[in-house]
C-alpha cells in the first residue's frame, strides 16, 4: 500500500473537516475581534443532535437509505445548532461588545464549559457508537483507499465552501459582512445593521461547524460531550495559521494542517529514529504554527495590519 | 479626617491578619479537607498573582501559564522523589541515599527554570498582536503536557501519564511538615502547616507584586498594556520589558508549581491541562484585572468555592439520582458564574480604581 498517499487522502480529510470549524471562527472573529471558545461546543452538539435524531428516525423509516437519514438529521442538527449559536450570542457576547477585550472571552470560555456540562447531563457521559450509516466497502485509488464516508467528507466540503463563497461574495448579506468587518460604524452608517450581520455570521457558523461535526462523528464512529474539543483547538489553530479574520486563510490553514498531522503522524517514529512516535502529533501542529507566526506574525494569508495608534 | 481613615485602614489589616491566621483552626475543627481547601485557594493566589503579572500589567493574554506550574512541580517531583535514582543506576551511584534535594534548594531553581522557559516562551511571540499571542501560548502549554505525557520512553524521565509519587514534603529548620505538630495547648496538623507556609509566600508575594506595580518597570508595563507605541514613543525598551512580564509570570508559577508538588506528593500530566490554564485567566480577569484585591478575591472564589460546594451537592446528587453529581454541579456552577460575573460586572468583582481611563473606549488588555 502506498503510505504517503494514503497519508495525504487522511490529511485531506481531516484538513477539510478543520477547515470548515476554522472558517466559523475566522468569520466570527473578523467581524466582533472574538475568539468564540464556544465554537467547538457548538459542533459537539450538532453532532449529538444528529446522533439522537437519527436513533429516533431509524426504528421509524428502517427502509429508508442511510444517506436520506443523514441529510435529515444533519439539517435538523443544523437548525438546532444555528440556534444555539444565535442564542449564545445574543445572551453572552452582545451585551459585552463595547466591554474591555477579555470579558467577552471569559463569557466564552464559560459558555464552553456550560455546554459541555449540560451536553454531559442531557447525552450521560458515555461514548455513543455513531452508526455507519453510508457503505463501508471503501474504493481504491492506485494503492491507497478512500472510504465513502471520506469521499462524502471532501463532497460536503467542497460544497459548503463553494455556497459560502458565493455567499460572501454575491449576496447583499455577504456584501453587509464584509462591510462590518472592515468599519462596523461606517457600515452602519451606510444602512447595514451589525446586529443582524453578526447573527448571521453565527448562525453561518453553526451550520458549518455541524455539518463538520456530524462528518467527525461518522468518520471515527462516536459522538460524546467532550469531542469538540480537539477539533475546535486544532480549527483554531487553523485559522490562526492561515491569518485569522481571512475566509481563504481558514480554509487553506486547515487543509494544510490537516496534511501536516497525517503525514507528520505516518512519518514521524521514522524520521527521528523512534524517539518521538506519532502521540508527537498534537506537538508537531503547534510548533509549526508558532515557527509560521515567527516568520508571518499574521499568518500565511493574514495582511499585515499596522497597529493603530 | 486623615487621621480617622489610616486608623480604620489599620485595624481592618489587623482583623484580616487575625482572621487569616486562625482560620486554619477554625477550619480543622470541622474536617481536614476544608483546610485543604484552603491550601489549594493559596497555591490558586499564587498563580493567579503571577498570572497577573504577564495578563494584568503587561497586556499580555497567555493560555497557557500552567505550563510553568508544571515546570516548577516536575523539577521537584524529578529531584526529590525515588523515581530518578530507580531508573537510572548512575544517578542512584552518585545518591547512594537516593535524592533528597530539600524544596529551598529547588525553590530557586524551580524559579530560575520556568523564568528560562517564559523567556524562551516569549522571545518567539513578540511581534505577534493579542490573540496570535493567545493561541501561540496555548499551543506552548500543550507541548509541554504531551511533553510530560509521553517522556516514558525511550528513556523514563517523567513517568508518563501515570506521574510521579513519593515525593518528599517540606522541611522547615528541620521540621517535616508532613509530620503533626503538637504545641502542647493545640495541634496542627500537616495541612494547617502548609496552610501557614503559603500564606506566608502569598503575603511575601503580595508585597513583591505591590512594590512592581508602582515601580518603573510596573508603570512601563502598563504604559505597554495601554498603548505599545506610545510606550515605544517614550523611549521605553518594549522587548526587554516584554519578555522581563513574561519571565516575572513564570517565576511565581515555577515557585507555587515546586510548592505544588511538595505540597500533594505526586504529581501527573493530568494536573497541567489546558482547562487550569483557562481557569486561572478567568480567577485574573474575574476577579479585576491588574488590580491585586480583585486577583486575590477571584483566585479565592475560583478555586475554593467550587470545591467547598462539592461537600454540600450530597443531597441534590440522590435527588437527582446521580445525573447531577458534584463535579457536574461544579462545573455548572463555575460556568455560570464565569457567565453572569462578566455580564454584570464586565471590569471585574474588584476592578482598578478608575484614573486617567484609557481614550480607546474598547482598551483594556489587548
Amino acid at each position: 500500500m502506498d503510505v504517503l498517499l494514503q497519508q495525504v487522502i487522511n490529511g485531506l480529510v481531516l484538513g477539510s473537516m478543520y477547515a470548515l470549524v476554522a472558517l466559523g471562527y475566522t468569520m466570527v472573529y473578523g467581524i466582533i475581534n472574538l475568539i468564540n471558545f464556544a465554537h467547538g461546543e457548538v459542533l459537539m452538539i450538532g453532532a449529538l443532535c444528529s446522533w439522537s435524531i437519527i436513533g429516533f428516525l431509524q426504528p421509524l423509516m428502517p427502509d429508508t437509505p442511510g444517506w436520506v437519514l443523514l441529510i435529515i438529521s444533519m439539517v435538523l442538527a443544523s437548525i438546532a445548532a444555528a440556534a444555539l449559536n444565535y442564542a449564545i450570542e445574543k445572551i453572552a457576547y452582545r451585551p459585552l461588545r463595547n466591554a474591555p477585550k477579555l470579558a467577552p472571552l471569559i463569557t466564552a470560555i464559560g459558555m464552553s464549559i456550560l455546554l459541555q456540562t449540560l451536553a454531559m447531563i442531557v447525552w450521560k457521559p458515555n461514548y455513543k457508537p455513531f452508526p455507519s450509516l453510508l457503505p463501508t466497502t471503501p474504493f481504491e485509488i492506485g494503492e491507497a483507499v478512500i472510504t465513502p464516508t471520506q469521499l462524502m467528507i471532501l463532497g460536503l466540503t467542497a460544497v459548503a465552501l463553494a455556497v459560502l463563497s458565493w455567499l460572501v461574495n454575491r449576496t447583499k448579506l455577504g456584501r453587509a459582512m464584509r462591510a462590518t468587518a472592515e468599519n462596523p460604524q461606517v457600515a452602519s452608517l451606510m444602512g447595514v445593521k451589525p446586529d443582524v450581520v453578526i447573527s448571521a455570521t453565527f448562525v453561518i457558523g453553526a451550520v458549518l461547524a455541524t455539518i463538520a461535526g456530524v462528518m467527525w462523528a461518522m468518520n471515527y464512529g462516536t459522538a460524546h460531550h467532550v469531542m469538540g474539543f480537539l477539533p475546535g483547538l486544532k480549527a483554531f489553530t487553523a485559522a490562526v495559521f492561515g491569518g485569522i479574520g481571512n475566509l481563504g486563510g481558514a480554509v487553506v490553514g486547515g487543509l494544510l494542517l490537516g496534511l501536516i498531522e497525517s503525514i507528520g503522524s505516518g512519518y514521524l517514529g521514522e524520521i527521528t529514529g523512534g524517539v518521538l512516535g506519532s502521540h508527537y502529533t498534537d506537538i508537531l501542529a503547534f510548533i509549526v504554527l508558532i515557527v509560521t507566526l515567527t516568520l508571518r506574525p499574521s499568518g500565511l494569508l493574514g495582511e499585515r495590519v499596522a497597529d493603530r495608534a | 479626617m486623615i487621621s480617622t481613615m489610616t486608623h480604620k485602614f489599620f485595624s481592618n489589616r489587623w482583623a484580616l491578619a487575625l482572621l487569616l491566621l486562625t482560620l486554619p483552626l477554625m477550619l480543622q475543627n470541622v474536617g481536614h479537607a476544608w483546610v485543604r481547601i484552603a491550601d489549594m485557594s493559596l497555591l490558586y493566589v499564587l498563580l493567579a498573582l503571577g498570572l497577573n503579572i504577564v495578563v494584568g500589567y503587561a497586556g499580555l493574554l497567555d493560555l497557557g501559564y500552567v505550563a510553568f506550574f508544571a515546570v516548577g512541580a516536575y523539577l521537584y517531583a524529578l529531584l526529590a522523589s525515588p523515581h530518578l535514582t530507580d531508573v537510572f543506576p548512575w544517578i542512584s551511584v552518585m545518591f547512594p541515599d537516593g535524592l533528597h534535594l530539600s524544596l529551598w534548594l529547588v525553590l530557586p531553581m524551580a524559579a530560575g527554570l520556568a523564568g528560562l522557559f517564559g523567556v524562551l516562551l516569549g522571545a518567539p511571540t513578540l511581534k505577534l498582536r493579542g490573540d496570535y499571542l493567545a493561541i501561540v501560548t496555548l499551543g506552548f502549554g500543550e507541548i509541554i503536557r504531551v511533553f510530560l505525557n509521553n517522556l516514558d520512553q525511550p528513556v523514563n524521565i517523567t513517568n508518563g501519564p501515570k506521574g510521579l509519587g513519593q515525593i518528599d514534603a517540606v522541611t522547615v529548620v528541620g521540621y517535616p511538615l508532613s509530620k503533626q505538630l503538637d504545641l502542647g495547648f493545640i495541634q496542627l496538623p500537616s495541612v494547617t502547616l502548609y496552610y501557614y507556609l503559603f500564606l506566608t509566600l502569598v503575603v511575601v508575594s503580595v508585597v513583591v507584586c505591590h512594590r512592581l506595580e508602582y515601580s518603573r518597570i510596573g508603570r512601563a508595563w502598563m504604559a505597554i498594556r495601554e498603548d505599545e507605541i506610545a510606550a515605544k514613543a517614550m523611549g521605553l525598551n518594549t522587548r526587554n520589558l516584554k519578555l522581563m512580564a513574561f519571565g516575572m509570570g513564570a517565576t511565581f508559577g515555577g515557585l507555587s508549581g515546586a510548592m505544588f508538588a511538595a505540597f500533594q506528593g505526586f504529581v501527573s500530566p493530568e494536573s497541567f491541562s489546558l482547562m487550569e490554564s483557562v481557569m486561572i485567566v478567568a480567577m485574573v480577569v474575574l476577579g479585576g484585572l491588574g488590580h491585586l484585591p480583585g486577583v486575590i478575591l477571584g483566585a479565592v472564589l475560583l478555586a475554593a468555592l467550587p470545591e467547598a460546594l462539592r461537600y454540600v451537592a450530597g443531597p441534590l446528587q440522590s435527588m437527582t439520582d446521580g445525573r447531577l453529581n458534584a463535579a457536574i454541579l461544579r462545573q455548572l456552577l463555575i460556568a455560570l458564574a464565569m457567565i453572569t460575573i462578566m455580564l454584570w460586572r464586565p471590569r471585574g468583582l474588584w476592578p482598578t480604581p478608575e484614573h486617567g481611563k484609557s481614550l480607546n473606549p474598547q482598551g483594556g488588555a489587548r
